[in-house]
């Protein structure tokens, strides 16, 4: 087949190029500037290649933060979205207590991040917080500011009891869409309650799962607000996870050049994932297909 | 195996029915005999599938009873009934390869290995799906899945009944007709008891041995096709079975003469006086045209060849009346009359047929 070619096409995409330009490329390009050259100051700049990156990838300080960042997220999708699929399967199906669990469950993910930092800051608080101030009375050790364990844990369960839902309510929506008929074929196939859930359910839900996954997963590698917030990275460098670290670095002590090529890494990293988990999401159908 | 036996069985979708119309399926008594081919046949929303699932234990009914064997198991849950089903709209575990599909039902229920193996094999030849075995059920076609699922609800030999409903929907006509014509050797081979729910009356006539037509949550008639074609039981029978439909016209009876919009009709058979609203049914195929003075003066609207026979469409002061006429009749312009052959005439009185009294 002959294609016509028309150049005047270029016009059609012109709009969103400039959007993507102004929105994305251009003010990444401003790190990328600063990720290959060096300053001393009067906006005077040299060219300094792969150093920054070098600097970077030798550096302990690096290696560490993204250390604590996998452990972070390996944690908390290992529980949220186990815990997620199962208050989902034991939520109502329909009538006033479905919609009473939807809002219940909707709730947390309402509030801003910052204020759920806050939340527990106090909740925690060994002085004045209800859970703090409760362990501390009933003889258990808990200080988020002094103890590694207790921070590691405080920062998890808030996370927990921030985003749980959001995998709840993804795996709801897609338990909602399995027709009646594959639970009733199940009860005249005898299937019992864990094979409903190993060949009915979870397949059907795979695909908003993996959705569940990967937002989770992007949105816990790039936390900042709510372990800042509680923590402020502590005790020691305990909780501080990649964002944290590269703010200290960027804004705290104004090492832009090292902090944008970590940042390159850094959003390379999530981008190699999220592409991972793209691939194997679209493959997920065609799989077992032609 | 079994008989199974529904006693004053009813049931509502609502909580407190009241009224009788809050009922999707009217009281009932029923026998199914064991070993025998029924379809279910009604219009949509009649309670066909209420019914099939209340066999099935998937709905408990709000009153009645329901006896296999003679076995009350009304309250008892779907794996103890030991039934098989299968749905209009394929259920297939995707994951699943279709032969672990087809295995399912026999390994939930323990049995070994190499049975299953043999058993499935031997399902998998009846759909005609042995090349496929080892692939997924991820991706195959809709009726490739809807031939899984009619291979899983018949891979179990010791089931108590077979149920279907609808399950040849999204099946494409010339597979549809071989899956039934395989069901059907699939009856005489192992003689369950199936229960075939169905719109389509084609379908119903072919598959079963007895059909039992329900109207409006109720059984109107059960019947071989050939009584529902001769002698409807009421109306609904008349108009749904048959290609077009009964014709049914506004009569007054009086023994054996009917008077039609104040043309009399000879019956054959004494009615005596039929109160309520009476009707006469005549099925097209007893309906012919005549350019005589007798009949009911119509006029022709149009004329359908359908190939094996005519279907001729009049008009009778408003109400449509259809005629069936053999292939090559002429049908001529002065062809005003219809004329009804006695022995197709049924009666109807409030919609329910009224039996002839002896003359």
């Amino acid at each position: 087949m002959n294609k016509t070619v028309n150049q005047k096409a270029w016009f059609l995409v012109l709009p969103v190029l400039l959007l993507v330009a102004f929105s994305a490329v251009i003010p990444l390009m401003t790190v990328v500037n600063y990720a290959f050259q060096d300053t001393f100051g009067n906006n005077k700049f040299f060219w300094a290649g792969l150093d920054w990156f070098q600097e970077m990838l030798e550096s302990e300080r690096m290696w560490s933060a993204l250390g604590r960042q996998i452990a972070f997220s390996a944690i908390i999708l290992a529980i949220e979205i186990p815990l997620g699929v199962f208050i989902a399967l034991n939520m109502p199906k329909k009538g006033f207590w479905a919609s009473f669990c939807l809002v219940l469950m909707s709730l947390p993910l309402l509030i801003p991040w910052n204020v759920v930092g806050t939340i527990w800051q106090i909740f925690g608080r060994v002085d004045i917080g209800l859970l703090g101030y409760t362990l501390d009375a009933i003889g258990v050790d808990y200080n988020y500011t002094q103890d590694f364990y207790a921070a590691w844990i405080t920062v998890i369960v808030m996370d927990v009891w921030h985003w749980t839902s959001l995998v709840a309510l993804l795996a709801y929506a897609g338990l909602q869409s399995i027709p009646d008929a594959y639970y009733q074929a199940a009860k005249i196939d005898q299937a019992g309650r864990w094979k409903v859930f190993r060949f009915i359910e979870l397949p059907k839900i795979m695909g908003v799962l993996m959705i569940a996954i990967l937002l989770r997963f992007m949105d816990s590698f790039m936390i900042y607000t709510e372990p800042f917030v509680v923590t402020g990275g502590g005790p020691g460098n305990s909780t501080t996870f990649l964002s944290i670290d590269l703010v200290k670095m960027a804004l705290g002590q104004f090492d832009l050049g090292p902090a944008a090529a970590f940042s390159i890494m850094y959003y390379l990293v999530i981008l190699l994932v999220s592409y991972v988990f793209y691939t194997v999401m679209t493959n997920l159908d065609k799989r077992d297909g032609h | 195996m079994a008989k199974i036996t529904l006693q004053n069985l009813a049931h509502s979708y609502q909580p407190n029915p009241r009224y009788e119309d809050d009922f999707a399926l009217k009281e009932l008594n029923h026998d199914w005999v064991d070993g025998e081919a029924y379809a279910l046949l009604g219009s949509s929303g009649c309670g066909k599938s209420t019914l099939l699932n209340i066999i099935s234990g998937l709905v408990t009914p709000s009153q009645g009873r329901i006896l296999f064997n003679d076995r009350d198991v009304t309250q008892a849950a779907t794996s103890e009934r030991n039934i098989a089903q299968v749905f209009q709209f394929p259920v297939v575990y995707d994951t699943m390869t279709v032969r672990d599909n087809l295995a399912f039902p026999l390994r939930n229920r323990g049995a070994d290995a190499s049975y299953v193996r043999d058993r499935v094999q031997q399902i998998a030849t009846m759909i005609g799906m042995e090349a496929t075995l080892d692939r997924k059920a991820r991706g195959l076609t809709a009726d490739a899945k809807q031939k899984i699922s009619l291979g899983r609800g018949m891979v179990r030999e010791d089931v108590n009944a077979l149920l279907f409903d609808e399950p040849l929907t999204v099946i494409d006509p010339h597979m549809k007709w071989e899956l039934r014509t395989q069901l059907k050797s699939l009856h005489h081979e192992f003689g369950h008891t199936m229960i075939y729910v169905t719109h389509d009356q084609t379908e119903a006539l072919t598959f079963a041995d007895k059909v039992v037509v329900m109207y409006d949550g109720r059984v109107v008639q059960m019947g071989t096709p050939q009584e529902l074609f001769e002698t409807p039981a009421h109306t609904f029978v008349g108009y749904f079975i048959g290609s077009p439909g009964m014709n049914v016209l506004d009569a007054k009876v009086n023994g054996n003469m009917a008077v039609v919009s104040g043309t009399e009709i000879s019956l054959g058979n004494g009615y005596g006086a039929p109160t309520g609203k009476t009707e006469i049914g005549v099925r097209p195929e007893f309906t012919s045209l005549s350019a005589g003075n007798d009949g009911l003066p119509v006029t022709i609207k149009r004329v359908e060849d359908v190939g094996r026979h005519k279907i001729v469409r009049t008009d009778f002061l408003g109400t449509e009346i259809n005629v069936i006429t053999p292939e090559g009749t002429n049908i001529s312009p002065d062809m005003n009359r219809v004329v009804f052959d006695p022995a197709g005439i049924n009666i109807y009185s409030n919609s329910w047929r009224v039996a002839s009294k002896a003359a």
